[in-house]
């Protein structure tokens, strides 16, 4: 991938990572989000890696953020401007962000594999549907039945409690 | 009282959906093909025929101002027209009628009564509420112009279109 | 290697000669002569005539009436389109002014772009006739379809008044719904042809017939006749969900026009309705070729000779290259057809029967389909 499409999509989808948190409109929020999902799947289509850019888009951006956005609508968005900064928790927010970045470069730092540049990949169309398909029913079958499970229990529990909630 | 319909109990044939829709295709493609075979009568073509003469007297066109039998105006600018008009296409100016007449000081005329059809929905609530019978819906219903101020209706252009209109009227009763 | 450095620069003017063709010389004329059709077609369904008089609009000039000659109301979507573009661009006063001028982009782009993955023809001048031979192909078209539904959503809800917000919340909900159906039933067909790109599908279908007619290669094996039936609710399955992503009737919910006004674009005039108008209908021909592609063979057409990379620089090759993408559009014209066919047919569905529709019905028998594909595909190995 050219470097130069690199840098403007990264700064895209940072600056529209941003605006999410910035935003006082969550309608202006959820669809930030939504674009900086769509430069991180662009990212990931450079790198040639097109199953799991378009699985983001397809997942992220078309079923889970649409949710969000129909759930958004309904809210009463005017309460929500009305509301001011919570001082206390914005510190907090900025202690958690100062401590996180500050002990992910000391990993970083220590990680030497990262430091160097990984070799080029070759020409061939890759498969990655298949790849990835046959990973996780032959190398990770277990971990994969496991997530599904995961899954399922948290579906029944959201039915659980959503159905005690309308008596 | 609130009664419950009684839903028919449906087949397993019927519950399926799609022999019904087919049967419906079916239909609308026998329309189409009478249609494309000049089976189907076709009664009227628009803008050369029209049908005109067959409007109804209560047709809902344009309204309109209407003068009486004497040629007299037969609105006395009491604004009710305009107070109920929903979407407030009617503007008044009440004027007084001039001293030579008989009930010069006694009623009123508008001096400039404006109808905006781009805003009329020809609801008829003008003609329902005039109490002197003064405003009417007529047969006129295509109604253009190339500018708005073309559309906006002025006192001439509604007396021209409202026309005569036969019958009681309180407005020019001396007995009254 | 990676994807965007390496594309070569003839490849790259021959992607964007090929996106030009399709957007402007294929897909937005079909798409104001599907709106043609549609009033034609509705018309003559309720024993009416329809737009039948518009040719050139020697009027303008002074005549006393505009010259018929072949066209016969031919020349109707230019006159829309001319309507569109003069009228008065109104925005009301209660809008939220960025996202109401967003929808309808939001609306029309998407739509426009599925179809960089479909392929549309064989061979021309060397090129293959797609403009993105991606091998994501399905998937593409599903993840910018279900992107499509922000133009909607946002309409609704930026046009700031009851109606478009019903709409918006309606189209929110429906799109979901459907996609999980007309995802799955699609599945079946990939199991088949064990790839996601769809130039591969077609291929597949030229050497073993079309899924939906399996004898269009001459012969019908035990086995795809077996495959026959499920691919048959597949289709079905697929058929009537795309009716739900495209939101028409008797899906049209987001719209509905009897109860909603006009839904979500109720408060749009002049070109930013006309926009979403186009991409409803640029959606439509996407879903219908679609369709066409997974079920009906492509631009294949059985018995004709097929041009390869090669040939397709002579003459006679290039010819058959031109009737191969004619074929292609003129399936999705029957597709597109067909969907105007339904519309003036059936009533619209209630919101509840549809939601049920979706989750009850069709996402189960998609589910159920693949399961039956997969067993008789292990059987018959
Ligand atoms: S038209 Fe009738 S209601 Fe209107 S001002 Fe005249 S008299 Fe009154
Ligand atoms: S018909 Fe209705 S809208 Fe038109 S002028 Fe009369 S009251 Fe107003």
């Amino acid at each position: 991938m050219s470097p130069i499409l690199f840098w403007i999509l990264t700064i895209l989808m940072l600056s529209f990572g941003a605006s999410v948190v910035i935003n006082r409109n969550p309608v202006a929020s959820a669809l930030s989000l939504v674009a900086s999902f769509l430069c991180l799947a662009s990212l990931f289509v450079g790198l040639d890696a097109f199953f799991i850019g378009v699985i983001q888009v397809l997942v992220y951006a078309g079923a889970v953020m649409v949710l969000f956005l129909f759930i958004i609508m309904l809210l009463d968005l005017k309460a929500e401007n009305r509301r001011h900064f919570n001082k206390g928790a914005l510190a907090g927010g900025a202690l958690v962000t100062v401590g996180f970045v500050s002990q992910f470069l000391r990993v970083l730092e220590s990680f030497k594999a990262g430091s160097k540049p990984f070799p080029a990949l070759g020409a061939a169309r890759i498969e990655d549907v298949r790849s990835v398909g046959n990973a996780l029913f032959t190398d990770f079958t277990l971990p994969f039945q496991v997530v599904g499970v995961l899954v399922l229990v948290a579906t029944i529990g959201v039915i659980v409690l959503s159905r005690r909630e309308l008596k | 009282m609130a009664y419950t319909v009684r839903r028919p109990n449906l087949t397993f044939w019927e519950k399926l959906y799609i022999p019904n829709i087919i049967a419906g295709l079916l239909i609308t493609l026998k329309h189409l093909k009478k249609m494309l075979n000049g089976e189907t009568k076709v009664i009227m073509q628009y803008p050369e025929e029209k049908w005109d003469s067959q409007l109804p007297e209560y047709y809902r066109g344009a309204p309109t101002l209407v003068k009486d039998d004497h040629d007299r105006e037969r609105c006395v600018s009491c604004q009710l027209c305009e107070f109920i008009c929903p979407p407030r296409a009617i503007t008044i100016t009440p004027g007084e009628l001039t001293s030579e007449s008989k009930f010069a000081k006694v009623e009123k005329a508008p001096k400039e009564f404006l109808i905006d059809m781009t805003r009329c929905i020809y609801c008829g609530l003008c003609e329902e509420v005039c109490p002197e019978q003064a405003i009417y819906l007529r047969k006129d219903y295509a109604i253009t112009g190339e500018n708005r101020a073309e559309m906006v209706h002025d006192k001439v252009k509604l007396y021209e279109l409202g026309g005569v209109m036969h019958g009681l009227v309180h407005k020019w009763n001396p007995d009254k | 290697m990676d994807f965007f450095s390496t594309l070569p620069l003839e490849l790259m003017a021959a992607s964007v000669a090929k996106t030009l063709f399709l957007v402007f010389l294929v897909v937005l004329p079909l798409v104001s002569y599907t709106v043609y059709a549609e009033r034609r077609v509705s018309a003559l369904i309720q024993d009416r005539l329809g737009p039948n008089r518009t040719g050139f609009p020697t009027s303008l000039l002074g005549f006393q009436k505009d010259l018929q000659l072949f066209l016969g109301g031919l020349g109707q979507p230019v006159a829309d389109a001319m309507k569109f573009m003069l009228k008065e661009e109104f925005t009301p006063g209660h809008v939220n002014h960025f996202y109401f001028w967003l929808a309808p982009v939001l609306a029309m782009v998407p739509a426009l772009s599925t179809l960089a993955v479909i392929p549309f023809g064989n061979f021309m001048f060397g090129h293959k006739m797609v403009v993105a031979d991606v091998n994501v192909g399905i998937l593409y078209v599903f993840a910018i379809a279900s992107i499509g539904v922000y133009g909607i959503v946002i309409a609704g809800w930026a046009s700031n008044s009851k109606y478009p917000f019903l709409g918006g919340i309606r189209a929110s909900s429906q799109m979901i719904s459907y996609e999980l159906s007309l995802g799955l039933s699609a599945v079946p067909v990939l199991l088949i042809i064990g790839n996601l790109n769809l130039s591969d599908a077609i291929q597949y279908q030229v050497n073993n017939g079309w899924l939906l007619l399996p004898f269009t290669d001459g012969k019908l094996t035990a086995r795809e006749m077996l495959l026959w039936i499920p691919l048959m609710i597949s289709f079905v399955v697929f058929t009537i969900s795309m009716f739900a992503e495209t939101n028409r009737l008797p899906f049209d919910l987001p719209e509905s026009e009897t109860e909603l006004v006009a839904g979500y674009h109720t408060e749009y005039s002049a070109m930013k309705f006309a926009l979403f108008f186009l991409g409803e209908y640029a959606a439509m021909i996407a879903g219908s070729s679609l369709i066409v592609v997974l079920f009906l063979g492509g631009w294949h057409l059985p018995l004709l000779p097929i041009n390869d990379i090669e040939s397709s620089m002579t003459l006679s090759g290039s010819i058959l290259g031109l009737v191969h993408i004619t074929t292609f559009f003129a399936k999705v014209a029957c597709i597109l057809i067909f969907f105007i066919w339904v519309r003036w047919t059936l009533p619209r569905f209630r919101f509840d029967q549809l939601m049920k529709l979706g989750w009850l019905y069709l996402f189960e028998i998609a589910l159920v389909n693949i399961f039956i594909t997969a067993g008789i595909l292990a059987a018959t190995k």
